[in-house]
This record gives C-alpha cells, sequence and structure tokens, in this order.
C-alpha cells in the first residue's frame, strides 16, 4: 500500500502535491472541475497589502517546453481576499491553505502576514521574496542573503503558524539567501520561483510582454528546479517545498529524491487544468514502479 | 469548461489563410455564442484559444487564420486526428439585450462568431444585418452563409475590391439598427465604440496563459473593475468600456 502522507512544518497532508501560486487563483476554478480536497494543499494567489492591477498586457509569451509570464502580482489585496476570497473558497475546500504574501517593503510583509496569519482556514505563510523593495532601490529582497534574514526575522514576530520563504533562483549563490532565512527562524523554504527570461516577436521587433521581461517556468526549468532543490536541501535542516516544471508523479518522486518534502505545480495547471488530479491519481502506481512504500522515506533520498 | 477530446471532421481552407474546422465531440458546455475554445496542439506548450462559429449536436466549428506556429500545425491536420479541447470558456454575447433589429458586425477573423450569434438571433424572430469588413476581395469569406441564414449582408474592404470601398463603420453609420454585436481587430473596435448610436457588446482578444481565469494573464481594466478576458470576457458591454469618444 503506498503511502503519501508527508508532514509539512508540523502539518499533515494527504500527499506532497500542491498546485503552485498564482496558477490556481484562490481555487475555486478549479474546484468547479474536481473536487480540490483531494489536493495536498495549495499556495493560493500572491496577495499584497494593497490591491493590484499588475502589469500591461501582454502579460503572457511561449516557450518551448514552458512560458514567460508577467503578470505583475495582480490581486485585489489582503483586506478583500480575506473578506471575499477566503469565504468562497471554505465553500470548496476543508483543508489548511497556504498563503502566498508579496511586499515592495519589510512593513509590508509585515502587515499582510500578520492579517493572514489570523485567519482559521490558513496553515503555511509562503513568503516571496522575489519582489522588487521599493526602498532598497527596486531590488529584490530574495538577492541579498541580508534582505531575505530581514523579511523572514520581521514575519517570524508577527506569527506562529509555519513561515516558508519561496526563494528566487535568479541569483548567484541560492545556499547562502537559504541557510541566512533559516538563520532567520524560516520554518521552510520553497523553491524555485521563475526564471527570469524574455522573447522578442520577430515582425514587431519588439519584446512578445509588454514589461518585457517576465518570469519562466515550465517543464524546460526541471533540471535548473531540481539542482537548486539538492543543494538547498543539503544546506539547511528544515523542510524544502520543491518546485519548478513539475508536470508529472515522475517530477514529485525527483523532487522528493532531491529533498523537497513536499511539490509544487505551477504551469502544468494552466495548460491541463485537472494536472494535480492526475498526478495525485498516479503516484501510487508510480510509487509502485520505482518500489517506494512511503514518500517521507525517500526524502532526500539522492545521494 | 469541460475538457474533451475532439476529431477533426473536416479542415478546410475558405481563403489562402482562413481555414475551417469542423470538430466532433461532447459540446455541452459550449452554451453561448462568443465563447471560445483552448486546443492543446502537439509540441507547443500553451492552447491556442479559437472562437466557436458555430456548434450544434456534438459538432463544433471554428474558422482561423493561420498566424504563427500553432496554427500552421493546425492547418495541416488531417481529417480524423483527435484533439484535447477545453469547451465552454468565456461568458459569450447576451441576446437578451438585441431589441427587433441587431446589427452584427464582424471584422477578419472576428467574423466567425458572429455566425453562431446570427443564428441564434434569428430563431428568436429578429430581424438581423451583418456588415462584414476585409482588407481585400480574396480574403472575403462566410458572406454566402450569413445570406443563407438569412441576414441582410453588407461587405466592406479597404481597397474597395469588392462591396463597398472602406471600413464597416462607413456602413454602420447610415444603418438603423436596436443594438449591436462586434468583434474584430482592435482599431475596428474603438471606430465602432465612436460610431455607434446605441448600446452594444464587443468582444475582445488577449495573449492568454491558461483561457480559464486562473492565470491573470488576459486582465484589462473596466468601469466596473477589473476583468478577465478569458473569463468575465471576451464579451464587454459598451458602457463598461473605458475608451474616451
Amino acid at each position: 500500500m503506498a503511502e503519501m502522507k508527508v508532514s509539512l512544518c508540523g502539518i499533515e497532508l494527504d500527499n506532497p502535491v500542491i498546485p503552485a501560486s498564482g496558477t490556481f487563483g484562490f481555487g475555486y476554478e478549479f474546484a468547479e472541475l474536481y473536487d480540490i480536497n483531494m489536493l495536498g494543499t495549495f499556495s493560493f494567489k500572491g496577495t499584497t497589502k494593497d490591491p493590484r492591477f499588475g502589469n500591461p498586457t501582454p502579460r503572457i509569451a511561449e516557450c518551448y517546453a514552458g512560458m514567460i509570464n508577467a503578470v505583475g502580482l495582480q490581486n485585489p489585496g489582503v483586506e478583500k481576499v480575506i473578506s471575499e476570497e477566503l469565504p468562497k473558497l471554505a465553500k470548496c475546500f476543508d483543508k489548511k491553505v497556504m498563503a502566498n504574501v508579496s511586499g515592495f517593503s519589510v512593513d509590508d510583509y509585515v502587515y499582510t502576514c500578520e492579517k493572514l496569519s489570523a485567519c482559521e482556514q490558513v496553515g503555511w505563510l509562503e513568503v516571496n521574496v522575489s519582489c522588487p523593495n521599493v526602498h532598497g532601490g527596486g531590488m529584490s529582497f530574495g538577492t541579498s542573503p541580508e534582505a531575505a534574514a530581514e523579511v523572514t526575522a520581521a514575519v517570524r514576530k508577527v506569527t506562529d503558524k509555519p513561515v516558508i520563504v519561496k526563494l528566487s533562483p535568479n541569483v548567484t549563490d541560492i545556499v547562502s539567501i537559504a541557510k541566512a532565512c533559516e538563520a532567520a527562524g524560516a520554518d521552510g523554504i520553497s523553491l524555485i520561483n521563475t526564471m527570469l527570461g524574455m522573447r522578442i516577436d520577430l515582425r514587431r521587433r519588439k519584446p512578445v510582454i509588454a514589461n518585457k521581461m517576465g518570469g519562466f517556468s515550465g517543464p524546460a526549468i526541471f533540471p535548473v528546479a531540481v539542482r537548486m532543490v539538492y543543494q538547498v536541501a543539503n544546506a539547511v535542516s528544515i523542510p524544502v517545498v520543491g518546485m519548478g516544471g513539475v508536470s508529472s508523479a515522475e517530477d514529485v518522486i525527483e523532487m522528493m529524491l532531491a529533498g523537497a518534502t513536499a511539490v509544487e505545480v505551477g504551469a502544468a495547471n494552466l495548460v491541463d487544468p485537472y494536472a494535480c488530479k492526475k498526478i495525485i491519481e498516479t503516484l501510487p502506481e508510480t510509487m509502485d514502479k520505482y518500489g517506494i512504500t512511503s514518500l517521507t522515506e525517500i526524502i532526500g533520498g539522492a545521494k | 469548461m469541460k475538457q474533451g477530446f475532439f476529431k477533426i471532421l473536416e479542415n478546410t481552407p475558405l481563403t489562402e489563410t482562413v481555414y475551417r474546422m469542423v470538430l466532433g465531440g461532447d459540446t455541452s458546455a459550449i452554451t453561448a455564442s462568443g465563447q471560445f475554445v483552448n486546443i492543446k496542439l502537439e509540441g507547443m506548450f500553451l492552447r491556442r484559444p479559437i472562437s466557436v462559429c458555430d456548434c450544434e449536436d456534438g459538432k463544433l466549428t471554428i474558422v482561423y487564420k493561420v498566424v504563427g506556429k500553432g496554427t500552421e500545425e493546425m492547418a495541416k491536420m488531417p481529417v480524423g486526428t483527435m484533439l484535447d479541447v477545453l469547451t465552454g470558456l468565456g461568458n459569450g454575447y447576451d441576446l437578451s439585450l438585441a431589441g427587433e433589429v441587431p446589427l452584427l458586425i464582424g471584422g477578419g477573423v472576428g467574423v466567425p462568431p458572429m455566425y453562431m450569434l446570427a443564428k441564434k438571433l434569428l430563431a428568436m424572430g429578429k430581424k438581423v444585418t451583418v456588415i462584414l469588413g476585409f482588407n481585400k476581395k480574396d480574403e472575403i469569406f462566410y458572406e454566402e452563409q450569413f445570406k443563407a441564414l438569412g441576414c441582410t449582408v453588407y461587405v466592406t474592404t479597404v481597397d474597395g475590391s469588392y462591396g463597398t470601398k472602406g471600413f464597416v463603420t462607413d456602413v454602420m453609420k447610415d444603418l438603423t439598427y436596436s443594438y449591436f454585436y462586434t468583434c474584430g481587430p482592435e482599431p475596428m473596435l474603438k471606430a465602432i465604440f465612436n460610431t455607434s448610436v446605441t448600446e452594444g457588446q464587443f468582444s475582445f482578444e488577449e495573449r492568454m496563459g491558461c483561457g480559464f481565469g486562473a492565470c491573470m494573464g488576459c486582465s484589462c481594466k473596466t468601469v466596473t473593475g477589473y476583468k478577465r478576458i478569458c473569463k468575465e470576457g471576451p464579451v464587454l458591454k459598451k458602457e463598461e468600456i473605458l475608451w474616451q469618444k
């Protein structure tokens, strides 16, 4: 009997499959298609202190085995997420949800995390440090160990819920950033966010995306994600949530062998709205195929 | 929304670059004209969103223009090929506001969604007038099909090689209508916005990620707040649009 249960920062998941933030909205679009309670949990749309429209369109560009997006954190703001989105979600999801938070200053992160932490439905805070710091010359919090640690420590003070820091791969040394977050009180690390990319339209001789650059995701980045998950998992002693191009049960197992305790699925949801359901349904047979009886036992199994 | 597998029953060129594809499968999720489907193609990461031209009894008709790699592949597909299609996407046109003499205006590949809309309005007993706008004569398609339905049809070409020389608005300005529905390139939609003397509905295009509301890739600002072209659109009412006259 294949055992899919894993424990993520003290909360048990029925399985390690988690739709990634920004690819699953607030869940209810997908709940029209299947019972989303079958998921381990999901990470909801990146939420900020104030409402945001995001970037101008076009925001999407296709790539080989992937896509670039520059949505720009469109969301209704934390107050509306709590008053409108979470009650809607409660009607179709009984489990604890992962609250994904973004900010443009340390105070932004603290404000949003404190509000969301007070919500019964929220199990974990996933803190996205890939956004530019408006007080730090626009450089992303996630590109320096000091800035990432500052956000982590500040958020740590206002919540008792597990804090998972979501790291950007667009850095020279991701291990030093992960270690700095661990030292600042993070309960977990999730990675990788999208990789900075760009496409150019040959006819128009202009970037495809209005914002010029955007985040590259999809199966094309999977090997990079596996490598970074492996490096970080071997350097920290807190759980790692692996993501980046995961689109099959095999990919989930590979991420876990690299050191992931749970696995997020992103771009695959946008192409096949049933992607996570299919992954969860094929996990038991895939585990059998590779002689795995319990997923917990394979975490970090690739040495 | 529904995911289903459809078999290509027909895939024929209507002009040099525009093709009609008839697909057989479960069409039950398609509930309104103006909706679209999103097609998965071998070797392409994102699906291709294409508007519904007609739909009845498990037969879905789409009319598409070859504009890039995806549609190039589609044009080569033989009858019998199976396609993974998401159906029933988008809001579609609201027929309840049509009045007795609605005007339908399609430009280029904005023409196809007008076909199912015209059929539905005629079935409701409306007197339907259609303006079809193209660049030149050899790009024209579906004029006969609209006539066969029983619509009054006007065709415009920019170069004057067929029908009225000029733009759809050159015909529109002299017509009397109770309401209008349109789909086409944005400059045409803007011209119609400025020329129209009644309320109406516009169908918009945008680059999409998912096509079903999850990624926020196709958002736009409207009078009533942010809307996703794929979910709360592609059809917006004239009074929702932020353009200035």
